[in-house]
Formats: structure tokens, sequence, C-alpha cells
């Protein structure tokens, strides 16, 4: 990169990159890529505004380990029946919120396009991932939780591919 | 009745067929408004959770009905029909709330109290001595349709006939045990969530009474022996056809069963395991072994108990190829954190992402697409003979033809 080197990159784009590498493993259908962005006992939990602003736990997915989410990609692959799909997600900019011990809490918007095999195209879902990173033990930004809160809570004929 | 005038007859007493007419026509999807959603049925509407507190009330549907179900000051549940009685807006509009003193239409301000009843005019005297209502407009003979209410086990489930049975008739001995079995104790909501399906209600409705289908659609109840055909099991159907429990027992020999792997049927994947088995980590919580059962309430009811993940469903039609199915999880006052825990990881079972629903979120809309042009053709459910009987295997559509006997009953079809 010539004389004047890479300065070290900020936290926000490094945010920008996970984000960004995220969204394209699932749109590309790369999904055994996916777990491998979660800390080994990392929770990821899809839910809605609703239920995320009254407390409710429980999640339309929901797994506390990088194992939970290998087995949902598994299912995905082997056991679950669904019309052939794929996503396209916007993401949006992060927002660092707050730093917690090692990791941070960041908060990022996402759109998500759902392309049926026949062509149809819908917005599937929009709504703002909330985010706990950290750095594992070889200084990748993993997610310790990810909870992806989807705006609407009404979810159309079947969720198999995570957001 | 025109449609059946206007379609291929169905014979007399049939339930061992439908025509894809019922799933298709306009006229007869008006009829089921009037004749089965507010006909002599028990509608659920909501948990009696939901409206705990005097003044606590949500908003929901029968068939296509807003309606409002709210608790009065006096403690009693009332359900009314969601629209004003004078020019027909929604009367409420959110989703629910509490501390309600009563109702009132934002369009022109007429006030209903917690039972339904007209209570307030704006302007009913006029202004400056001109306008306002005839002096013979009586309050009392305008306001929304008013629904009987019932609360069973923590279900609050409300019908717009007078004729209706009381609950516990309704449902006979049997299917009331049933939900007894699974609701004795106070409920705690842990989520809730909507389906929107691409397909006529009934699809659903037959769907999940269809025992047949279960451990061949979703793979991954079967390599996980969480229900199979061939474990111990049955299905308890109503007199009327109308409601259904089915159930699984853990049968400790059925690892030996051949059957699926023997006629080649995809479910069977003995490769695959869970690289966190912790997901079925359940425990036998009603001391029975049972460690599934689907119960349906005719039209558009389910309570489901899938090892530990609880909940209850609402079927709601939403115009002749749409529907929207509402998922109430939920756990007890007195679950421990472990319990608490272990349902929300069972609660990947089910649901719009469901490992063992998530194909029912699709296959209506395979029939519903799949029947295009078959208005005139009749599906076939003949597993188990033709009647509607209880039975002690889940490999009958016996519940499936109760659903068309109840159906055809009420239809007058």
């Amino acid at each position: 990169m010539g004389s004047m080197g890479v300065s070290a990159p900020s936290l926000n784009s490094r945010l920008i990159e996970l984000n960004a590498a995220y969204a394209r493993a699932i749109d590309d259908g790369n999904f055994e890529a996916w777990p491998e962005f979660f800390l080994e006992d990392g929770l990821y939990k899809l839910t809605s505004a609703d239920n995320h602003a009254q407390g409710m736990e429980a999640g339309v997915m929901y797994a506390d380990s990088r194992n939970m989410l290998r087995d949902r990609i598994s299912a995905l692959r082997v056991a679950n029946i669904y019309e052939r799909q794929r996503y396209r997600h916007i993401v949006g900019l992060p927002s660092v919120l707050a730093s917690v011990g090692s990791g941070v809490r960041s908060e990022t918007s996402f759109l998500v396009v759902r392309i049926m095999r026949d062509g149809t195209m819908d917005v599937f879902a929009t709504g703002r991932y909330l985010d706990l990173i950290e750095e594992d033990a070889d200084g990748n930004l993993r997610f310790r939780e990810r909870i992806a809160v989807c705006d609407s809570n009404r979810f159309d004929t079947l969720v198999a591919i995570p957001l | 009745m025109n449609a059946t005038e206007r379609h291929v007859a169905w014979p007399e007493g049939m339930v061992s067929g439908a025509p894809y007419w019922a799933y298709q026509d306009e006229a007869t999807y008006r009829l089921e408004q009037k004749r089965i959603f507010e006909g002599a049925v028990w509608n659920y509407v909501c948990l009696d959770a939901d409206v705990a507190r005097p003044g606590d009330y949500r908003t929901t549907f029968v068939g296509e009905m807003p309606v409002i179900v709210v608790r009065g000051e006096d403690g009693e549940i009332y359900a009314f029909e969601n629209r004003c009685a004078h020019r027909g807006a929604l009367i409420a509009l959110d989703d629910g709330g509490s501390n309600a003193r009563d109702f009132q239409c934002v369009y022109h301000a007429w006030t209903y109290d917690l039972k339904g009843n007209l209570k307030g005019i704006a302007f009913e005297e006029g202004s400056n001595g001109q306008g306002g209502m005839p002096r013979d407009f009586a309050k009392e003979k305008h306001g929304p349709r008013k629904l009987h209410t019932a609360t069973l086990f923590g279900l609050v489930f409300a019908s717009l006939s007078d004729d209706v049975p009381p609950i516990e008739d309704y449902l006979g001995e049997e299917i009331h045990g049933r939900i007894e079995r699974v609701l004795r104790k106070p409920i705690r909501v842990i989520g809730r969530f909507t389906q929107a399906l691409p397909n006529n209600w009934k699809l659903y409705a037959e769907n999940v009474k269809d025992t047949y289908h279960a451990s061949l659609l979703h793979l991954f109840f079967g390599t996980f022996r969480i229900t199979r055909l061939t474990q111990g099991g049955g299905v308890l159907v109503s007199e009327d056809g109308g409601h259904h429990a089915s159930y699984t027992i853990d049968a400790p020999g059925d690892a030996k069963s051949d059957e699926y792997a023997r006629q080649g049927i995809r479910s069977e994947s003995k490769g695959y395991r869970l690289a966190d088995p912790s997901l079925l980590d359940s425990v036998d919580e009603f001391g029975d072994r049972i460690q599934l059962q689907i119960l349906t309430v005719f039209p558009g009811f389910v309570l489901q108990q899938i090892n530990n993940a609880l909940a209850v469903r609402q079927i709601l039609p939403k115009g002749i190829g749409r529907m929207e199915l509402n998922w109430t999880y939920f756990g007890f006052e007195d679950d421990t954190p472990e319990m608490r825990k272990r349902r929300l990881k069972q609660a990947n079972l089910v649901g719009p992402a469901g490992f063992v629903s998530m194909e029912d979120g699709c296959v209506g809309g395979f029939v519903q697409r799949g029947v295009a042009t078959a208005g005139d053709e009749f599906s076939v459910m003949r597993m188990g003979g033709d009647a509607t009987q209880t039975d002690t295997t889940r490999a009958t559509e016996a519940s499936v033809r109760g659903f068309w006997k109840a159906y055809r009953t009420h239809m007058g079809i």
C-alpha cells in the first residue's frame, strides 16, 4: 500500500466489515459459514420488536451455542422442506452504543428481500441487529450476542434461512 | 347456497374426500363466516391471562369479524364486535391495553362501556339548541354485536350463537380432559408471533389434524424420534368430529422398527445427529410419558405440547386464499430457570421457523396452488377407512374426516 502504510482500521470499519461478511455469507447461500460469526457459547435470537419491548424471551429462532446454529444449518440442508429461495440483506451502518467489558454493544438496521424460485420478490423483514461483539482468541470480531429484532411481528409463510 | 349448484356436487355425508372448490369459492367463504365462525361454535379469542384485571382488553377476530375482549369491572370477561354502531368504524385500534374504563370511537366519539353497550353520543343534544339526535333515538337499541364468552383452563372462547352448547358439552369429556392435562397451572406467556399463510384456512385446520403427514413431511420428527407412526399413540376424535387430540407415547421398542427404511420413506435419515442435543433435553412434565399432544377445537383453535414446547395457535381466515396463524408460546408461572431455558430452546421446534412445523407453513400453499383449476375434483382421505372414530394408530385420516363432518354439519351442505 505504498509508503503511507495502512492505519489500524477503526472499530467502526471493523464492525462494517463484520456485518458485510455476515450478510454476504447468508445471501450467497454459504450457510455453513454463518455459525462461525459467533463465539462458541454465543447467543442468536430472531424475534420481533413487540416481543422485545415486552420482555418476551422466546424467539422464532433461539440458539445459545455455536453448535445449535450448526444444527439450524444441518436441518436447513437435510431435514426441512421449503421452496427454493434466497435473501438479499441490505445492512445499515452500525451504531456503537457502549463498551461492555472487552466487547462493544452495537445496533445495525437491516432490510431483507426474499427472492422466491419463481422470481417473486418481497420485503421479507426489516429490523435491527442488537449485538454484543467481542474478539475471539485470534483477534477476529465475533458475536457474543446477536438479537435480530424484526420490526413486524408477522412472518410470511416460513422462516427457513436465518436473518 | 349457490356454491354447490355452481360446482360439482359433494355427495351427501361424504367426508373421506372434499371438493377443491371448498378452498376457492367466494360464496362458500362468505357462508363460512355466517354458519361456522358466527354460528354455534366456540371460537378461541385470547388467554384469560391476557385480560387479567378489570379494564384489560385485547382486540382479535372471530373469523374475519373484529372483536374486543375485555375484563369488566365485575370481573367477568365480555366480548363484542369491534364496530361502532354509528358508522361502522373500529372502536379499538390497538392490539390491547389496560385500565380501559370505556371505549370511544375516534370517528365521532361515540362511547361504549366495557360490556359493549352504547353509552355516549357526542352532541347528542346538538349544539346551541340545534342539530343533535332525534329524541326517539334509543341508545340501548344500538350497539356492536355481543358475543357469549366461556373461560376454560385459562382459555377464553367466544360465540355469537345463543344456541351454542356450554363449552364443556361442546368439547366432550375426552377433549376437555386433554386440555386439562396441559393447562392445570397458571401460565406465563413467553412469546407471540404471527405467521401469514398463503392458503385457505381449512387447509391448515386439516393439516394440524392430519396425524398421517406428521412424520412423513417433517423429517426432524422422524430422525430424532420425537414422533413416528410406529411409536405408541393414537388419536381421539370428538363425537361431532370437530375436535381432536393426537398423541404419541415414548415407546422403548421403537428403535428396532425399520418400517420407514423398508418402505423407502424419505423421513428416515439415520446419520443425522444434533451437534447440540440439549435442544431435545426434555422432561416428562405431565408425568404420563406423552411426548406430544396436538389438540384442536373446531373451528380454529390448537393446543400444542411437543415435549416441553407449549403453545396455543389461533387460525384466522383472511380471505379465500390467505390466513393468519397466531402463535402464543407459554410456560408456567412456577417454571424453574432450567425449565424456562428448556422452553426457549424447544420453541425452535415450532412456529414460523420451527424445525418440525415450518413445512406446515408452505404445504397448504402447495395445495392451494396445486388445485388451481381442479375445483371439481376431490381430495382422497381414506387412510384408516371412511369413518371418523377414535383410533390407536396415527396412520389414519380419521380426525381430518372429522373436520369435514363437523364442517358439513355446521355449513348445512
